[in-house]
């Protein structure tokens, strides 16, 4: 048993040396369990240190960067005022939530009142929009996920809540399944979960794509922001210049995030 | 012949300590699986009781709505969707179950037992998810399409049917031992009376073996209470009384399992607190059947 541990010690080290990381360069990321996966794969292309990704959400990454108990917080929702106090928060991407139909849907657009409708339950049939005499089968995702959370807050706002009769999944991609299979549903997942089976409606005129998310033009976004108590320094600096650099925000592309504008 | 005699002696010795050894390697056996039931009970009203404490059990039990992160912890609606699904599943499971379990027990030749059994039991050994698939690939869209009935298709009608697929072994197995255990002279009797084998079935055997396949119901209904990840693929998981068979539901299980993944503190506990429902409700269902199951066997013994 002792023997199996230290062999495992001993190929713990081999690793870190073949990296090159210099002494306790080890920095740790928590937060926004959306944008753990673009973390994880910006840690894996970073060649300057060894980066701890961990989840829990926004609200426990925002609190982590100002405990102290992560060098990065992850946040994927704009910071109340309450909840600035002592950090610097850096947009690292942007992520649109776009609004999806059967590609067969003739309705290719609508304003956020009217989504805002149909969410709440008060516009239940697409004729009412302009489409075929059917209900709407409107799909939501679960309490507490993420994009549920940005959602409500862009598109519901404080007082309005989503019908309790819409259908539930927990599941990006199923979301979509769902969607891509029902002629009369709407549905809305994440940028990058974007497919040709399902059709992303234009809201208030304007249609989610990399550049109208990246202006800040497509208002259904949100940012994925880095926090730090006080500037960035040392190697949680290096690894934020790493994410904003060309090869960083490649990265954020490649996986269906709009890139920042550094002005 | 002394050193005979010390030999088997020693012999002995080591027999009798190494039947100790067993004897106590399987006492901790058994008594590790009652040992993790009392600490899973534990766990659970450990993490679920604070917030049923915190907030009053009329939070859970008087509120219709559940928005946990505004802050409403209403059971109910997730509570009667098991009720709905249950019952509809029984609904469908029951007759087939009891058809199936009579023409094995009673009607089949020894032929078609030996084919039709195994595969009963194979039902049992398909994964839920695989449920759920073809309930979403082929019965949801389904019941959308084909019938004038409209609605999502994903339904309470949808996790009964699946449901009552998935209650079958347990069903069939069960009420199948409670009619074999019915001695063989009750039918003698009754034939010898005249009585026709149909006649024989529903007059004698079914009322003898009464007792087992109330049992075999309770348990099939426990079978469909906890099952999960086949209901969230089917049933919609709207948090709503429903109102019709053909409306998205929400049941206990699959509260849990949707939220459970990015649940923080007052809403994880409150799922939590689900799972207590549940516990409680399976639990008693349980126990129910085995009260009925014993009753049985005493009146045979």
């Amino acid at each position: 048993m002792a023997r199996v541990a230290l062999c495992l010690a001993v190929t713990g080290c081999t690793r870190a040396a073949d990296a090159h990381v210099p002494a306790g360069a080890v920095i740790t990321l928590a937060g926004s369990t959306s944008i753990q996966p673009f973390a994880e794969r910006w840690a894996e292309e970073y060649a300057g240190g060894r980066i701890i990704v961990q989840s829990g959400g926004s609200t426990a990454g925002i609190k982590a960067a100002h405990d102290g108990t992560a060098d990065i917080g992850m946040s994927s929702r704009a910071l109340q005022p309450a909840e600035t106090a002592g950090l610097v928060e850096t947009v690292v991407a942007r992520d649109g939530i776009a609004v999806i139909v059967h590609a067969s849907n003739p309705v290719r657009a609508l304003t956020y009142a009217q989504l805002r409708a149909i969410y709440g339950g008060t516009i239940r049939n697409w004729r009412q929009l302009g489409g075929p005499d059917a209900a709407i089968t409107v799909i939501t995702r679960e309490d507490g996920s993420g994009t549920r959370d940005a959602f409500e807050q862009f598109v519901m706002g404080a007082s309005h809540e989503i019908t309790a009769s819409a259908l539930v999944t927990a599941y990006s991609g199923g979301l979509r399944k769902m969607v891509s299979q029902d002629p009369n549903a709407i549905g809305y997942v994440t940028f990058s979960q974007l497919n040709p089976q399902v059709h992303a409606l234009a809201i208030d005129g304007v249609t989610p794509t990399e550049p109208s998310i990246a202006s800040g033009a497509y208002r259904l976004q949100r940012p994925f922001v880095f926090l730090t108590r006080g500037a960035p320094q040392g190697a949680a600096q290096q690894f934020i210049a790493y994410v904003l650099s060309d090869a960083g925000q490649r990265i954020a592309r490649a996986e269906g995030l709009a890139p920042v504008t550094i002005q | 012949m002394m050193m005979m005699i010390a030999r088997t002696r020693t012999w002995m010795a080591t027999a009798h300590l190494s039947d100790a050894v067993i004897e106590r390697c399987l006492q901790l056996a058994a008594w590790s699986a009652v040992t993790t039931l009392a600490l899973i009970t534990l766990f659970i009203l450990r993490e679920g009781m604070p917030v049923v404490f915190d907030r009053g059990p009329m939070a859970f039990l008087g509120d219709v709505r559940w928005a946990p992160t505004r802050g409403h912890f209403g059971l109910l609606p997730m509570i009667a969707g098991t009720a709905v699904v249950t019952a509809g599943a029984l609904l469908i499971g029951l007759p087939l179950g009891l058809a199936g379990a009579i023409t094995l027990a009673e009607l089949a030749p020894m032929k078609a037992r030996l084919v039709l059994k195994p595969m009963i039991e194979l039902l049992a050994g398909i994964p839920s998810v695989v449920y759920g698939f073809i309930g979403m690939e082929i019965l949801v869209p389904f019941i959308r399409e084909r019938g004038t009935l409209g609605g999502p298709g994903y339904s309470a009608l949808a996790a009964s049917i699946i449901l009552g697929i998935m209650v079958l072994p347990t069903i069939i197995g069960i009420s199948i031992d409670a009619l074999e255990a019915v001695p063989k002279s009750y039918r003698d009797g009754s034939r010898a009376l005249g009585a026709t084998q149909w006649q024989t079935i529903t007059g004698v055997v079914l009322p003898a073996a009464r007792s087992g396949i109330v049992a075999a119901v309770i348990l099939g209904m426990g079978r469909a209470v906890g099952e999960t990840m086949a209901v969230i693929m089917v049933a919609g998981n709207a948090v709503q009384f429903p109102g019709s068979l053909l409306a998205p539901v929400r049941t206990l299980t699959a509260n849990i399992a949707l939220e459970m993944s990015y649940a923080t503190g007052a809403h994880a506990r409150a799922l939590f607190a689900t799972g207590i429902v549940l516990f409680i409700v399976s639990l008693s269902l349980n126990a129910i059947a085995g009260r009925v199951r014993s009753g049985k066997r005493a009146s045979f013994a």
